[in-house]
């Protein structure tokens, strides 16, 4: 694994026009983030939904176009290509979709499917038939799958050939949005495997969307807890998960059920109404539903750093009212 | 008294390929005020039972034999469309996955509270009162201004507290929760099962509830039934079958949870294997092909044994644990 990052993205924004052609106003989608994923590694965007997830990875993939900040892709800028200077990066980053059947075009069969990546990007002279039985039998699937169409296949079949078009033009990078949504919970681990897997194999650097934090738990090396736009913690996922240092990020893992019924809950909760992007709230912006917050949360935003908290949590810290409560 | 049980059902559908038997045996009971979870994944038949709870199979679907029997009286089965109707909604009422389907779009939150009390035979004022004190129950804020907002305007939360707060209206003898927060983010979806508790608790209702998320079904629910390819293959309280799963479906279905796993690993359990084809339902136990305890008795119809009372699983393992314990 070297230590030249293969994806560096820096103080990111994407903002998006409200209120019309002739209005000036628009809300930050992203606003200004950074972080770097190493060759090898799998790295974790996590936050509930309207925290701009989604819009991060567009933005990395040139899907959408960012306002701020700089991208950059195996040593050069990719935030500012045209459409033609994109595609070969595209060959390198690939992306998995968050819908595994509505991402497959139900008029294809499977082999059409997963060859469709030569068509567009040129086969350098591959039997594309070798290369489905190739591609299908690395996602683990039966090579007379070829001649199928989407709506024969089931949630987690269709989430593999999914991953066979996102490998098949050996990219060095994989950006995931939720590539376990929808699934159940053995097939689930089936395509965390496979990925886990194909990463090992083919050294694959990863970045995983998604909202269910007991998957991040195993599958991430590092991530990053989104909230309005903004990173509110980044760091070692295992650290992270054992000693979470922002109210919000301990506010998630404590809302995580757990499938025993005895189970005491400490639970950390949130009032529900998540501020609109229209009006970000004053100072630390998550002081509107922070259990700990104080006066000087409401107006003097946290300092940067892996933190953006005031008031960082010692570990196993709960929140004041169940505090005074014991 | 029990406020639902289903005894033996069957359903079948008619297809191209030949019949397909989509639910065989099914039976459990759903006491009163009590909150029963319904588990299994995709195929199990969870949508299937529902609609034939309902009366809303597709054309091609029949019941063959068993029955549903609502409140110690009516054999929902036999009902008419009519009689069915009446049920529906005041009697038995639903909750869907995605709360944006459930709600239309181009009618205010308070006209669409409003004309599904139309059985109630009051004014339209009282019946705006009534959807506001449910609002209110659901805890949207500013529920009085929420009445003239369309669903575009709530976030994804909110739709569902609102579309709950409209299948309890009537105050429902049985509430029926298809994968309710399964669309939810995760502090939503504990704040979502929060206020099912709460309200089952006020209204004295009784609570199906589908889901495929076990460390939800442990949290909120009582019992549980766990299906698998159309069949129930255990059910119990949800401290027996959580603490102690019988069938190895369960079991298996347990271990695949990655919240089980507390220890960090790269490679996570799962069940090889498919759901068997159900127009060529297997001879003998429906889980054996992807089974890892299978031996010869497993060739044979499986019927539901009791583990313990209340607690039961379709395997014939439990009879063997059972003698083990008697000769030791």
């Amino acid at each position: 694994m070297s230590d030249d990052p293969i994806l560096s993205v820096d103080d990111v924004q994407v903002s998006f026009p409200v209120g019309g052609l002739a209005s000036r106003s628009a809300i930050l989608g992203v606003a200004g983030v950074s972080f770097q994923v190493r060759p090898g590694e799998t790295f974790a965007l996590v936050g509930e939904s309207g925290s701009g997830k989604t819009t991060l990875a567009r933005a990395i993939n040139g899907l959408q176009e960012i306002s701020a900040g700089s991208i950059t892709f195996e040593g050069g800028r990719i935030d500012r290509l045209g459409k033609r200077e994109m595609k070969p990066i595209r060959k390198r980053m690939s992306m998995m979709f968050q819908d595994p059947v509505g991402s497959l075009s139900p008029r294809m069969t499977v082999g059409d499917l997963v060859t469709e990546p030569y068509r567009i990007h040129g086969s350098d002279g591959r039997d594309l038939r070798a290369e489905t039985e190739r591609l299908l039998s690395l996602v683990g699937l039966p090579a007379n799958f070829a001649s199928r169409y989407p709506h024969q296949l089931s949630g987690g079949q269709a989430r593999r050939v999914g991953v066979a078009r996102a490998i098949a033009l050996d990219p060095a990078l994989v950006i995931a949005d939720e590539p376990t949504a929808g699934l159940d919970v053995s097939v689930q681990g089936e395509v965390l495997n496979l990925l886990n897997d194909l990463r090992e194999r083919l050294g694959l650097a990863m970045v995983i969307i998604t909202h269910n934090l007991h998957v991040v738990h195993h599958v991430a090396d590092r991530t990053a807890v989104m909230y309005l736009g903004r990173f509110v913690e980044k760091g070692e996922t295992e650290a992270m998960f054992s000693a979470p240092c922002h109210p919000y990020t301990a506010a998630l893992l404590s809302a995580n059920p757990e499938p025993d019924p005895d189970k005491v809950h400490d639970r950390i909760t949130l009032p529900a109404e998540v501020p609109s992007l229209l009006s970000r709230p004053s100072g630390c912006e998550f002081h509107t539903r922070c259990p700990w917050a104080q006066e000087t949360c409401k107006t003097v935003p946290p300092p940067p750093g892996d933190v953006t908290c005031h008031f960082p949590l010692a570990p196993g810290a709960r929140p004041p009212e169940l505090e005074s409560a014991r | 008294m029990t406020t639902l049980s289903v005894s033996g059902l069957n359903v079948w559908f008619s297809t191209e390929d030949g019949p397909l038997h989509a639910l065989k045996d099914v039976t459990f009971d759903i006491p009163e005020r009590r909150i029963v979870g319904i588990v299994g994944e995709s195929g199990c038949g969870k949508s299937t039972l529902i609609n034939a709870i309902l009366g809303l199979l597709a054309d091609n679907g029949e019941i063959r034999n068993g029955e549903i029997l609502f409140e110690g009286q009516s054999d929902l089965t036999k009902l008419t469309r009519r009689e069915m109707q009446d049920l529906r909604g005041p009697r038995i009422s639903t909750v869907f996955q995605d709360p944006m389907g459930a709600l239309n779009p181009v009618l205010s939150v308070g006209e669409q509270m409003i004309n599904i009390q139309y059985r109630s035979g009051q004014s339209k004022a009282e019946k705006a009162a009534r959807a506001i004190e449910m609002l209110k129950l659901v805890r949207i804020p500013d529920a009085d201004s929420a009445l003239n907002r369309y669903p575009h305007q709530f976030s994804g939360g909110m739709k569902q507290r609102i579309a709950i707060a409209m299948s309890l209206m009537m105050e429902p003898a049985l509430l029926i929760a298809d994968e309710p927060t399964t669309a939810l983010d995760a502090t939503l979806e504990v704040a979502t099962i929060e206020l099912l508790q709460d309200l089952q608790e006020q209204i004295g209702c009784s609570v199906m509830f589908i889901s495929h998320h076990l460390g939800v079904i442990a949290e909120l629910c009582q019992d549980v039934v766990v299906m698998y390819a159309g069949e129930v293959v255990e059910r119990g309280t949800v401290r027996d079958v959580f603490h102690d799963p019988r069938h190895p479906y369960t079991r298996r279905l347990l271990e695949c949870d990655p919240a089980r796993q507390t220890e960090r690993t790269r490679v996570l359990p799962t069940i090889p294997g498919e759901i068997p084809d159900l127009r060529h339902r297997p001879e003998g136990c429906v889980f054996a092909p992807r089974c890892l305890e299978r031996h010869p008795g497993c060739d044979m119809a499986q019927s539901e044994r009791m583990v313990a009372p209340g607690h039961a699983a379709r395997c014939n393992l439990v009879d063997q644990s059972a003698a083990e314990g008697e000769s030791a």
